[in-house]
């Protein structure tokens, strides 16, 4: 059964003024929210209730995302993937979705790992994507994963507290940070991890279809990026008085339909 | 015909608060348009036909209602895109939220839209809808054009308010749910388990926060008898937390947590840079301290120069003797 | 009763906490063929140029193992701890890496103007630029950038970066150097292992370069464990910079001095601003100033802010936005407070942690450079003979090269501003005038630790930050990508019951607001105070180690990302 974590590479955030698009050409780090992932898919490994062929990274991004794809192995992943080409620049959540799940379908995976918030803000939702393209179950927010009979038993903390979901495998996972403390790596596996085998694949290679992904095939383009609204400058209230004051607070707490 | 699908979500017989919201903003949208928005929602039998017919007082002229499981993204998936293979609907909103970011994302790649998220107002431009969204750790706000149709739009948590005027009632639509086959490998073991009585601060709509001013750990217990009055949770900074006077599960800042709630009452907070990226989008930000030169002043929208032990107590005893009041 | 920072060390003993012979069971140790401590410019030249000298020898590459060369970087990545002005000389780049242009270096090319000017608090009055700070030929560099690009090609040549590794201590057996013990990580605030603790392991290595920049932590315990240290004790600047977008282009190289330093010989203040431009859009600009001030109340980043206020610095930042903060110390103690010798058996020391650095011409990148130039090839000659016992031909190289020739001349420039700023200068321009031989000797240097120190009323003067121009230091500190831990351990090693002078001082002197006097916990005249740490906030600029504590490395990763400084 392999076990496959899809990190995705966050980088410094910076918006190109001409064409709007986040400029993603600086330093890449490894999200943290997939040090999660990563840590989860080792606990699972060594806690023995699942059968873990395999821990497999996956990264789409530019050149830099190897050093993220080296960080991911040596943290505990057995081999990577880095998908990059010049046609996946600008994809929004949904190209990268199925650019990932394309190359997902060629492992097929028993399970996708993934850390559900990345830092641009494409919060919790390339995992749903990668999931209805594998046609598998998919689950964000996790925070305790539990094998139970070759099932996962997830908890996760949706809207209205705690749900306890279970799923069947394959399934694709997004996981929060409350998950787990992530180890930090050895001297020895950080020096040994540009050993570890890594392939390359382009879109030809991952069998995408160039008209879905990239700036030309997002769905969604920024037109404008401006300033926040000012804030119009607050009251400051001088307290002499605080039976007056508290009077004042309450009132404009009141304006406002603040108090219960 | 409708232009706009909004998702609507439940728990025992009660609708979510975010979720109305979207239907109001949904029927002023799709008004813009020349059209009507229509609601979707997925139960069982609490679901009865009153309770649905009143979206309409929120704005949905149709509610489409299917019977499968609750509080699971894909079996919803499964269920708007039945109703957009059968009648033509242009956008799909969101009310933000978990499950709203599930289901809208996962419909996104279905239906090969587009799709927008952490979306704070939409905007009605020749004929389309325009996404705006709040960019960069709310440094810039962005607006989103959408390519072609249909488009999904991910509000923010509470984005829109609830305004339910209007006696309209909707009309209410069952529809079979054709579950795909990996929607069926999901179940629901335990939903809505509330854990000891913390309110999760990330979640909280109003929120005490309290630092270094507060002068000891026992300036806590003013802090939540506040929370308590206001129906919030209670916050802390990391000065205060480092100290040991709070759990760090309360932390808000750079290193803490990231909160929006629309009340932040700051008490004996300076306001710094490390805190304040974790409060920032707060809609109404109320700071007590007694130096008045604070950076907290400079973005608060009331501030109070004064002995927060002083000001404390005696809000909280107004709010409690006003609700008494209004109550009796 | 005068207070000074040397009464009050804190009980550290370098020779029995970092160095060390390797422990490690055979089957974990790791090994290199060489180790390279600090990826700023001094180690990654040595890097690059021992790749090249490997490169055309085959069979000792073989001999080096699986990974030839290491270089161990505590920052998150290389570049990320490196700040500097910089205006470099090009005659070190040029050398490491003749093949490639000067146009696709990563600097911002050169500037051909320069303008010093003697400040007051409302006028610049223009001096004629003294040959130290003329810099036709030198480029306007980051040095954060520099050090990124030059990660990048040693990369490209298999050299392996160990980033978020810090060394803490040097192994030594034999009176041979034998590698290095990297930090643990994943301790709690009180030192207790946490879930996800890490130990550090021990790289052996056949030879070790020391390029650990100011206040090398190892640098300062090899010196004394060999007995290497120079005649006079080292001594220490602290810069602290800004990056700014501005709206005007900026066409020359700026140096001030004057305002807002005072002049009088009381206060010992020493030091200047320097405005460089960083291409079109940005300058870099900021304060350099001794640690061997007198006044408790100096603050190096306040008087940077107040700096900005004047009319001429107010007038090139008009209409931009800051966009960058940081802090180090630069070694000044110059030729005489060198290390007598830059080796031991199995070691090299290179760059700024052996004070490489000319303080009038406020040159070190191209030294440091050279210097890890110089470190590779005697390395390679050594190892060729099977042994890197002997690195003496190290020592030779720095000898006959330009690193001594200039250093020694500016040798006696920087102790004389000691006796204020008039007299110090007209003896520091004789010397230039000279060469160095007017008037000769040894002037010596003092520790900055024995200064004593004074609470003055220097705050009155400093402005109240506005957020555009003026700045807090918890802001600043923000704006340097400082993202450390909130339970890492305490790696500042200091006093915490001290005179309030002492206590003022450090909170004064450090940018980033790591130390806060809390009250008197004793009375009388020998009152002491308590000091609160927030090590969190610290950008490891090292200005502690000069003044009475001792900064050790923190945990790997920890620290200030410094991304344009």
């Amino acid at each position: 059964m392999l076990v496959k974590d899809v990190p995705d590479a966050a980088a410094q955030k910076r918006i190109d003024p001409q064409t709007h698009r986040l400029d993603r050409s600086g330093e890449t780090n490894l999200n943290p929210f997939d040090t999660h992932a990563i840590e989860a898919a080792m606990q699972m490994r060594e806690g023995g209730a699942l059968d873990v062929d395999e821990i497999v990274a996956i990264t789409m991004g530019p050149e830099s995302a190897v050093r993220t794809l080296q960080k991911a192995v040596s943290l505990g992943a057995d081999r990577s993937i880095h998908l990059t080409d010049a046609g996946l620049v600008g994809s929004d959540v949904c190209a990268t979705g199925y650019a990932l799940a394309q190359v997902l379908k060629q492992e097929r995976p028993g399970l996708v790992l993934l850390g559900q918030q990345s830092d641009d803000g494409e919060c919790y939702t390339v995992g749903a994507v990668v999931a209805e393209h594998l046609q598998m179950p998919s689950l964000t927010q996790v925070i305790k994963i539990t094998p139970v009979d070759g099932r996962l038993h997830c908890e996760r903390q949706a809207e209205y507290g705690y749900d306890t979901v279970e799923v069947e495998l394959p399934a694709v996972i997004s996981v929060g940070d409350a998950i787990n403390e992530p180890r930090y790596p050895s001297l020895k596996a950080i020096m040994g991890a540009k050993r570890k085998q890594l392939d390359t694949r382009s879109i030809a290679d991952a069998a995408i279809d160039p008209g879905r992904v990239g700036a030309a095939g997002s769905r969604t383009v920024v037109v404008a990026v401006k300033p926040p609204l000012a804030k119009e400058p607050g009251e400051i209230i001088e307290d002499d008085d605080s039976d007056a004051t508290v009077a004042r607070i309450v009132a404009w707490l009141e304006q406002r339909k603040l108090i219960p | 015909m409708s232009s706009i699908l909004v998702y609507v979500l439940h728990h025992d017989g009660e609708f979510n608060k975010s979720s109305l919201g979207a239907v109001c903003e949904a029927g002023r949208l799709a008004a813009g348009l020349g059209g009507q928005a229509a609601a979707v929602v997925v139960g069982g039998d609490d679901l009865s036909d009153d309770l649905c017919r009143s979206l309409g007082s929120y704005g949905a002229a149709r509610v489409y209602r299917f019977r499968g499981p609750e509080g699971l993204a894909q079996p919803a998936i499964d269920a708007i895109a039945t109703v957009m293979a059968r009648d033509s609907h242009r956008y799909v909103l969101f009310g933000g939220g978990l499950l709203g970011f599930e289901i809208g994302a996962g419909l996104a790649a279905r239906v090969g839209g587009g799709v927008t998220m952490e979306v704070t107002q939409v905007l009605v431009r020749d004929d389309r809808l325009v996404a705006v969204r709040p960019i960069l750790q709310d440094s810039a706000v962005a607006e989103i054009d959408y390519v072609g149709e249909p488009g999904v739009i991910i509000a923010r948590l509470n984005a829109f308010a609830v305004t339910s005027g209007g006696d309209g009632a909707a009309v209410v639509e069952d529809v079979e749910l054709e579950l795909s086959a990996w929607s069926t490998r999901t179940r629901m073991v335990r939903r809505g388990e509330r854990r000891g009585a913390e309110i999760k601060i990330e979640d909280a709509d109003v929120l005490v926060a309290g630092g270094r001013g507060l002068g000891n750990a026992a300036g806590f217990d003013l802090c939540s008898q506040l929370a308590k009055a206001l129906g919030g949770g209670v916050a802390a900074t990391r000065a205060v937390v480092d100290a040991g006077w709070y759990p760090y599960s309360a932390q808000i800042g750079q290193t803490g947590k990231t909160v929006a709630p629309k009340l932040y009452l700051a008490a004996g907070i300076s306001g710094a840079i490390q805190h304040k990226v974790g409060m920032q989008g707060s809609e109404h930000i109320v700071a007590i301290n007694k130096d008045p030169n604070a950076p907290i002043f400079e973005f608060s929208d009331l501030g109070i120069v004064g002995d927060l032990n002083k000001i404390l107590p005696k809000l909280t005893a107004a709010i409690e003797d006003g609700r008494g009041g209004r109550e009796g | 009763m005068t207070v000074a920072p040397a009464d009050h060390l804190p009980s550290v003993k370098p020779e029995q906490e970092f160095i060390a012979p390797p422990s490690d069971p055979d089957e974990e140790r790791i090994e290199a063929g060489v180790a390279i401590v600090g990826g700023g410019p001094a180690g990654l030249s040595c890097a690059i140029r021992l790749s090249q000298l490997i490169a055309a020898e085959p069979r000792l590459a073989e001999l080096l193992g699986e990974v030839p060369i290491a270089v161990l970087e505590k920052g998150p990545r290389p570049g990320a701890q490196l700040l500097s002005g910089a205006m470099m000389s090009p005659s070190a780049l040029a050398r490491l890496l003749p093949d490639v242009d000067p146009s696709e270096w990563p600097t911002y090319g050169p500037v051909d103007r320069d303008a010093v000017y003697l400040m007051t608090s409302r006028r610049a009055l223009r001096l004629p630029t003294p040959p130290p700070f003329r810099n036709h030929g030198n480029h306007a560099t980051s040095v954060a950038r520099l050090g990124r690009w030059l990660a990048a090609r040693a990369e490209a040549e298999g050299v392996v970066i160990l980033s978020e590794t810090a060394a803490t201590k040097l192994l030594v057996a034999d009176g041979v150097v034998r590698g290095v013990r990297t930090g643990d990580r994943g301790r709690g605030r009180e030192g207790e292992p946490l879930a996800n603790f890490q130990a550090g392991s021990e790289l052996i290595a056949r030879a070790t370069v020391l390029a650990e920049g100011s206040q090398g932590h190892l640098t300062g315990a090899a010196l004394r464990h060999f007995g290497i240290a120079g005649d006079d004790p080292q001594r220490w600047e602290l810069g602290v910079k800004e990056v700014w977008r501005v709206a005007q282009p900026l066409d020359r190289v700026v140096h001030t001095i004057g305002w807002p330093l005072r002049a009088r010989a009381r206060y010992r203040e020493f030091g200047g601003a320097w405005i460089y431009p960083m291409g079109e859009q940005k300058v870099s600009l900021g304060f350099v100033a001794g640690l061997d001030y007198r006044d408790a109340r100096f603050s190096v980043h306040d008087v940077l802010q107040q700096l900005k206020t004047h009319p001429l610095v107010r007038g090139i930042l008009a209409g931009g936005e800051r966009l960058a903060w940081g802090a180090k110390t630069i070694p000044s103690g110059g030729y005489w407070a060198m290390p007598s010798k830059l080796w031991a058996p199995g070691l090299c020391i290179a760059g700024d942690g052996a004070g490489m650095v000319n303080v009038p011409r406020l040159k070190g990148l191209h030294y440091a450079m050279h210097a890890g130039m110089f470190a590779a090839e005697a390395i390679f000659d050594a190892l060729k003979t099977g042994s890197a016992d002997d690195l003496s031909s190290y020592q030779q190289r720095v000898e006959e090269s330009l690193i001594e020739d200039e250093l020694y001349r500016a040798r006696n420039m920087r102790q004389p501003f000691r006796k204020g700023l008039v007299l110090g200068g007209a003896i520091a321009g004789a010397m230039q005038a000279t060469g160095g031989r007017l008037p000769g000797g040894h002037w010596r240097s003092e520790d900055d630790a024995v200064v004593d120190v004074f609470i003055g009323k220097r705050a009155r003067d400093y402005p109240k930050p506005d957020g555009k121009l003026t700045f807090d230091k918890l802001s600043s500190v923000f704006a340097s990508g400082n993202v450390t831990r909130d339970d890492a351990p305490n790696h500042i090693r200091v006093r915490t019951r001290v005179p309030l002078e002492l206590a003022l001082l450090w909170q004064n002197m450090c940018p980033a607001q790591v130390y806060e006097v809390t009250a008197a916990s004793t009375t009388g005249r020998d009152a002491l105070v308590d000091v609160t740490l927030t090590p969190s906030n610290c950008i490891q600029c090292g200005a502690i180690t000069a003044k009475g504590g001792r900064l050790t490395p923190a945990e790997g990763g920890d620290g200030p990302n410094y991304q344009e400084t």
